[in-house]
């Protein structure tokens, strides 16, 4: 027997094939899905949710994980009604990142707690290097984000596609804090926002190509 | 005056009557700074909710409460269906099993309603939330209670409120859900929560007056 585990998201889809995906790193851990609606559209069904909890319950409990906002109340409100809420536990943690982990940690026979603290921990945002002015050389500009968001998902997320298209080695500083130029949580830690100036650092072959097309995206405000 | 299982029915069912008049209103402030589904949402609930009382109506004022709370939690969807479930589940079960509703007893349950969403939520005064429409309602309705007023007297003072405190949000930035992404393009628009809450306050004190 192990923990179970239920994935709550507005999309069927997403719940279903992070379910199939979490199974292959852990075969003999129950893990369902409860996304969407009844009728397939986009939201949280609370009846699902509450149907999956239980039916994930091999006597070790449940852990639950959701996508956005009031998919947590759900899961939440799901765990209040059960017979026993000690039962299950809602971890907060990344939806994908963490179903991997806690799936991981109950097919390797961790508890309840262990479980959700598995999920919880996963994909944390990668620790902020402490930046050296001047370190490691490389190339180096400055640019003024200029759009309403600045650095957050979105545009964090359009630069890391970008930068990965370069064969370099890229971060990105605020005041002195650094962050890896490939991650795109690593990027939303910083916490650049409208007006920030940012300096983005590239080594290797195409640091260059790498700089301007940074350049070329803040300047354009990310396609905003 | 105070209000049996039959009076807190038919005020849910005037709910029921304004929310589905309000759906396109309900939509649209929610198409501004959500994904505007809160007006569908909310009818297909009530409606919902309607038909569960067509069944049977419970016999006390709380069971009421309590049907109508699970009857949401199912059928809403969306944010408002948990918030609101938790909402009417609260205060259900502050009313207990009486079979009578007075002004104190309201106000008890009105309060376990607004810390149940807040609870809930994790959303505090000045979210630009429902919760800018209950706070007000709620103190309002302690303040009318402690004034000597009955259920309708309580239930006006809330209602009336709860609209200032629904025009309140306009102002405001969004710091939880779906508008809180739009940060201060969120302005200039009433939270679609806070008026629902407002026209739900003000069925219950259209319908007990």
């Amino acid at each position: 027997m192990s923990v179970g585990i239920v994935l709550v998201s507005h999309s069927a889809k997403l719940a279903e094939g992070l379910a199939e995906l979490a199974a292959q790193m852990a075969p003999d851990v129950t893990i369902l899905p409860a996304g969407g609606l009844s009728d397939g559209s986009i939201g949280t069904d609370y009846d699902e949710v509450v149907a999956a909890t239980q039916r994930a319950d091999s006597g070790d409990g449940v852990v639950l994980l959701y996508d956005l906002g009031s998919a947590q109340m759900t899961a939440e409100l799901a765990v209040e009604s059960l017979a026993d809420p000690s039962a299950a536990v809602v971890a907060d943690g990344p939806l994908v990142e963490g179903a991997i982990a806690a799936a991981v940690a109950a097919q390797s026979g961790k508890d309840r707690k262990a479980v959700a603290e598995a999920a919880a921990a996963a994909g944390m945002p990668e620790d902020l290097e402490p930046a050296e002015p001047a370190a490691g050389g490389g190339d180096e500009i400055e640019l003024e984000l200029r759009n309403e968001v600045g650095l957050h998902a979105r545009p964090a997320a359009v630069l890391v596609r970008a930068l990965s298209a370069f064969d370099a080695e890229v971060t990105v500083r605020l005041g002195d804090q650094e962050a890896d130029g490939h991650s795109v949580l690593a990027l939303m830690s910083l916490g650049a926002r409208l007006g920030d100036r940012i300096r983005v650092r590239a080594r290797g072959p195409q640091a260059p190509a790498a700089l301007d097309k940074a350049k070329e995206l803040v300047d354009g405000n990310f396609g905003e | 005056m105070t209000c049996k299982a039959d009076g807190v029915v038919a005020a849910v069912r005037a709910a029921a009557a304004v929310i589905a008049e309000h759906r396109v209103e309900l939509i649209d402030l929610d198409r501004a700074i959500g994904d505007g589904d809160h007006g569908e949402n909310m009818n297909r609930g009530f409606t919902a909710v309607v038909a569960a009382l067509d069944a049977g109506a419970p016999e006390t004022p709380g069971a009421v409460l309590k049907l109508v709370a699970t009857t949401l939690i199912s059928k809403v969807g969306g944010a408002a269906g948990p918030l609101y479930g938790t909402a009417f589940l609260r205060a259900s079960a502050k009313l207990g099993t009486a079979g009578d509703l007075d002004a104190p007893a309201l106000v008890d349950a009105l309060r376990a309603g607004l810390e149940g969403v807040q609870a809930r939520g994790k959303a505090v005064g000045g979210d630009a939330t429902m919760v800018d429409a209950l706070i007000p309602a709620v103190s309002a309705a302690e303040k009318a209670a402690g004034d000597g007023g009955d259920v309708a007297a309580v239930l006006a003072a809330a209602a009336g409120a709860a609209d200032r405190g629904a025009d309140s949000t306009v102002d405001l930035v969004p710091r939880k859900g779906r508008a809180s992404y739009l940060g201060e393009r969120a302005v200039g628009h009433m939270d679609p929560g806070a008026r629902s809450s407002a026209l739900l306050l003000h069925a219950f004190a259209e319908a007990a007056r």
